[in-house]
């Protein structure tokens, strides 16, 4: 690897983030916004104009607030949970491509930090990894509520996961490929795989909201039955990662699903465009583009929360099970036999 | 190499913790580790399939069902069942051939050939698809529709029973 190659990386790295963190930031800003307009409400108003800062006296007061490690809580353990929550949340970026190449003085850099063969595969084992924060720091609170939490994220996540990787199996039956760079480039202009997927589309955006424990998948942190969930005991910082790692994973995965199913930063006419305006420019509108299929995907999630009441448990698990399990083996079947006869 | 004999230590260093951790939770975090070790093992041997397949079916599915059942049985000291005087003898004796047996193959260091895969690119997806879909089409079949069917057959267990109706 050349030097000018591996600086551009870790800069890459350190953007991408920083911008992970500034957007998952400024979700918690949308989140009250949207909720305020959902309800008829103003919403925060006080922090600098519209209350633009106040992610930042949040963040602020997250830092200051004291911190509590309960007597009975298992030291170590209490605080891995919320670093390998927030570290699992990080580490998903590492395959998304945010853009094509782009050339700079004679260098092209792929705008990816790395292209490994299985990225789909690589996504897929750290969603299953983020369960282990909530776990052990559910366990490590050493409180009822929490472990409860806990044990319902597990099973939840784990029930989640099979729907998931079986929708997931249907794409890449015609994609033929694990690499998420090929997939995105197969998609170019307005191939996207959302118009040969739709079914699967909908069932992996369900898991999406599952496995993030967004609402209305929310029952780990179900504070009518749980008090706060596996976050009962937590405080400061600690209880900041946690709520920071849900909002980092709600924007990966849209990523990851911007990029599987909605042409990531392909878009119509980016021929014609590229050819009007030059390659950069392009590739720079394509990145523009995937933010954009970003955002309004963390708007659905939002809009979705402040929409549906949430599930009941066993309700979740029926869910899970009965219904979305045979659709994606349907949908299996079905592209199977539709990809054979197109043939 | 170095990166192998670190890894390897990890593994070994991990392995006993996790017969030696007094807390069972912590017994289980100490496998995951190890599990991860093996990750990266197969990432060594440039098997990145395995290697990821270890890591989100070990890893991210077995493990966390195993934490999963330790949290909820909640075993401790007072629980512990005492093991009887026969059990810790056949305990004893089996690790003692164990260690014999190990010992014995620490006379086998330095005899075999190391071996040189053709295709170093075995462990890529692409190949092992090909292999398992030309060569071994029978049995991967046949074991996917035992999984699929355990699955199936779990969700029907599920499923609630129709009431008979009252006489």
């Amino acid at each position: 690897m050349e030097t000018t190659d591996l600086i551009f990386r870790i800069v890459l790295i350190v953007v991408i983030f920083a911008i992970s963190l500034v957007v998952a930031m400024y979700s918690t800003y949308a989140e009250r916004k949207v909720a305020a307009f959902f309800q008829d409400r103003i919403g925060p108003n006080r922090a600098g104009p519209w209350g633009i800062l106040q992610p930042l006296a949040d963040g602020g007061k997250m830092f200051l607030k004291e911190e509590i490690i309960p007597t009975n809580a298992t030291g170590f353990l209490f605080i891995v949970g919320p670093s390998l929550a927030i570290l699992t949340a990080c580490i998903g970026s590492a395959v998304i491509p945010w853009g094509s190449a782009i050339a700079i003085g004679g260098h092209t850099f792929d705008l990816q930090v790395t292209d490994i063969n299985v990225g789909v595969l690589y996504i897929f084992g750290v969603v299953s990894l983020g369960v282990y924060g909530i776990m052990i720091g559910g366990w490590a609170s050493n409180n009822k509520y929490s472990l409860l939490g806990a044990i319902r994220a597990a099973s939840q996540n784990i029930s989640y996961e099979i729907s998931m990787g079986l929708s997931i199996i249907a794409l890449l039956m015609l994609t033929g490929t694990l690499s998420l760079k090929e997939i995105a480039e197969q998609q170019h202009g307005f191939a996207w795989n959302v118009w040969r997927q739709p079914l699967g589309f909908i069932l992996f955006l369900v898991c999406a909201f599952a496995e993030t424990n967004r609402s209305p998948f929310d029952l780990p942190e179900c504070e009518t039955e749980l008090v706060g969930g596996y976050h009962t005991e937590y405080s400061s910082m600690k209880l900041g990662f946690y709520l920071f790692a849900e909002y980092i994973n709600m924007f990966i995965s849209s990523a990851v699903m911007a990029t599987l199913y909605w042409g990531g930063y392909n878009y119509p006419f980016m021929d014609n465009f590229a050819a009007w305006a030059g390659p950069n420019p392009a590739a720079i509108f394509g990145v523009v583009v995937l933010f954009g299929k970003i955002f309004f995907s963390i708007f659905f999630f939002m809009w979705v929360r402040w929409t549906i009441p949430r599930f009941r448990y066993d309700q979740l698990m029926d869910l899970g099970w009965k219904i979305l399990i045979p659709l994606a083996i349907a949908n299996i079947v079905l592209t199977g036999v539709i990809s054979t006869l197109l043939k | 190499m170095s990166t192998f004999y670190f890894i390897a230590f990890l593994s070994i260093f991990f392995s006993i913790l996790v017969i030696s951790a007094k807390n069972p939770v912590h017994s289980i975090l100490y496998l995951i580790l190890t599990f991860f070790t093996f990750t990266i093992h197969y990432i060594l041997l440039n098997a990145q399939f395995l290697a990821i397949v270890n890591f989100i079916v070990y890893m991210g599915a077995i493990l966390v069902l195993f934490l999963y059942t330790l949290m909820l049985i909640n075993l401790n000291k007072e629980s512990e069942p005492v093991k009887p005087f026969m059990v810790k003898v056949a305990g004893v004796f089996g690790g003692g051939i164990l260690a014999v047996a190990v010992a014995s193959s620490l006379k086998l260091i330095g005899a075999s050939n190391p071996v040189l895969l053709q295709n170093p690119d075995l462990g890529l997806v692409k190949n092992l698809g090909k292999v398992l879909f030309n060569e071994f089409l029978l049995p991967f079949e046949v074991s996917s529709v035992l999984l699929l069917s355990a699955m199936v057959g779990a969700v029907l267990l599920a499923t609630k029973e129709k009431e008979p109706k009252a006489a």
